[in-house]
């Protein structure tokens, strides 16, 4: 195999990697935007959308594409559940406040999975069973084009969504002045439950990728993939979704070439000193927002 | 029987009254100013109203209709916008998005073009800028869009808090003119100004606010003559 083969393949490992953490990030940036917090236990989220998963493949044996869309009702169900019962009380607290009560959901929802299905990881087999192609030598596995395709069209849609649809610009209003948006009458509560659900929704998807590259569930397995995507979407800027796109793709490509070429246990620290130099250089992300006020 | 009514309003900030029972009344047709210095409660009196604010005691009635506990998304439905301080455009939006949120409760596709088609008359130049985004306006043009964008709700009344608040004299002439137009074409206003003197000029009411209270009401003509409001607010 040649050097060419090998950079090649290393890049659409991080292409791979890196869509699942932007739609994780994607979550958090928009969390972020609406309610200006940032959803700790949005990691955990994919967690409880890889068990649903299983759950819906095995008690329940519901066919493939039925236990999809039952994973991604489930955590979107959830995603708006979290907001009324630990956040929404907290509108007016200080930002501290929602901190520790999202880490504390976080392990909320990581004690309940340990309590229900313990902590023997769970062996899962790939739901993907496409075959890989090969192109100029490049092995291209299944799983990537999977990956790459349902990311890439979850992100058009998505952006489409936000920039075209009155939803959409509902929610852009409700990020930047909820009482103007009020004004408007936009139902500003609805519109964070509305921005919660479709960050679940797309943590849900993101998981089953996941779980299909690392087959096997525990309770803990949203932990890591959360905590990188929270980098990703601040590294992109917070707040914005393209931010959080490329931020997540870039880290995915940056993790898997320092894994590739330099060192694997270095990879990690490469990837947050990344984000170290990038914050140094542009404290708003790459495409985050200056606040510009004209008075 | 008056458009808007307010009864014994009384409204908090955590331990502070900042309204302490006070009424008004707005006819339909009219337009009111309600006029005071900096922290006298006139801006705090809009957000009750249109449910941005919950008031302790009180009640605020429009069209007959009990609105003291509705809230804020719903006010703009029973045909009330509001102008707030500072304009509160959305700065990321574009001129032309921020026109369409303001028909956000209307679902006549056809009719909001056609108010749309009428802010551009009245407002040319948000036609020439609808692209931008409405953060690159000049404070003048936000105010006219801020304007807009609650015209495009086609209010009843029309709630506008210091329009003219930091723009230059010319525009200030120009917001002012724009006001009266709205109003002649039947939509009733409730004024806040800090400009007395504007205020009264354009004004048939207005109601005199001192720290909460409201000390002074009448025909804006009267209290323009009146030597207490020509000392304290008038500058003369």
């Amino acid at each position: 195999m040649n050097l060419f083969q090998s950079i090649m393949e290393q890049l659409l490992n991080g292409l791979r990697t890196g869509s699942i953490y932007a739609l994780i990030a994607l979550g958090y940036s928009m969390v972020y935007g609406i309610a200006k917090m940032i959803n700790f236990a949005h990691g955990d989220v994919i967690m409880v959308g890889a068990y649903a998963l299983f759950m819906g493949m095995t008690a329940l044996s519901l066919p493939l594409p039925v236990a999809i869309i039952f994973t991604i009702v489930v955590c979107a169900v959830l995603g708006i559940a979290i907001e009324k019962v630990a956040y929404k009380p907290l509108r007016n607290a200080s930002s501290l406040a929602v901190l520790i009560t999202a880490i504390g959901m976080s392990f909320l929802l990581q004690s309940l999975a340990l309590i229900i299905f313990s902590a023997t990881p769970i062996p899962f087999k790939s739901i993907i069973s496409m075959k890989g192609i090969k192109i100029a030598g490049v092995d291209i596995p299944g799983i990537t084009i999977i990956t790459l395709v349902v990311t890439t069209a979850i992100m058009v849609a998505l952006t489409l969504f936000i920039n075209k649809t009155k939803a959409g610009s509902a929610m852009r209003a409700v990020s930047e002045d909820r009482g103007a948006a009020a004004l408007m009458g936009i139902n500003v509560n609805r519109t964070i439950s509305m921005t919660f659900a479709i960050g679940s929704a797309l943590a849900a998807v993101a998981g089953i990728l996941y779980i299909c590259q690392y087959q096997s569930i525990t309770p803990t397995l949203g932990a890591l993939p959360g905590i990188k995507a929270f980098v990703a979407a601040v590294l992109g800027g917070i707040g914005s979704i393209p931010g959080a796109m490329v931020g997540g793709i870039l880290l995915g490509i940056v993790e898997s070439m320092s894994k590739a070429y330099i060192s694997t246990e270095l990879a990690d620290a490469i990837v947050f000193g990344v984000l170290v130099v990038i914050l140094l250089v542009k404290p708003s992300g790459l495409l985050g927002k200056l606040k510009a006020e004209k008075v | 029987m008056a458009m808007l009514s307010v009864k014994d309003l009384q409204v908090y900030y955590g331990m502070i009254q900042a309204i302490k029972g006070l009424s008004f009344e707005v006819n339909e047709g009219e337009v009111v100013a309600l006029i005071g210095a900096n922290g006298a409660g006139k801006t705090t009196i809009l957000h009750t109203v249109t449910g941005l604010i919950p008031s302790k005691e009180g009640k605020i009635e429009f069209q007959g209709k009990d609105i003291t506990k509705a809230p804020g998304h719903k006010i703009v439905t029973y045909g009330m916008a509001h102008v707030p301080e500072g304009r509160r455009v959305f700065a990321n939006l574009s001129v032309y998005e921020n026109l369409k949120l303001g028909a956000y409760t209307r679902n006549d596709k056809k009719e909001i073009e056609d108010t749309l088609k009428m802010i551009y008359q009245r407002f040319p130049r948000l036609e020439e800028r609808k692209n931008q985004m409405a953060g690159t306006l000049s404070g003048g043009e936000q105010q006219m869009l801020a304007m807009g964008r609650a015209l495009m709700s086609q209010p009843k009344i029309i709630l506008m808090d210091e329009p003219s608040m930091g723009l230059s004299p010319i525009f200030v002439e120009e917001i002012f003119k724009i006001i009266q137009d709205v109003a002649a074409s039947g939509t009733t206003v409730l004024l806040v100004e800090q400009n007395a003197k504007k205020a009264l000029s354009i004004a048939n009411r207005a109601y005199v606010l001192e720290t909460g209270k409201i000390v002074l009401e009448g025909d804006a003509n009267v209290l323009m003559n009146d030597e207490s409001v020509k000392k304290a607010y008038l500058g003369e």
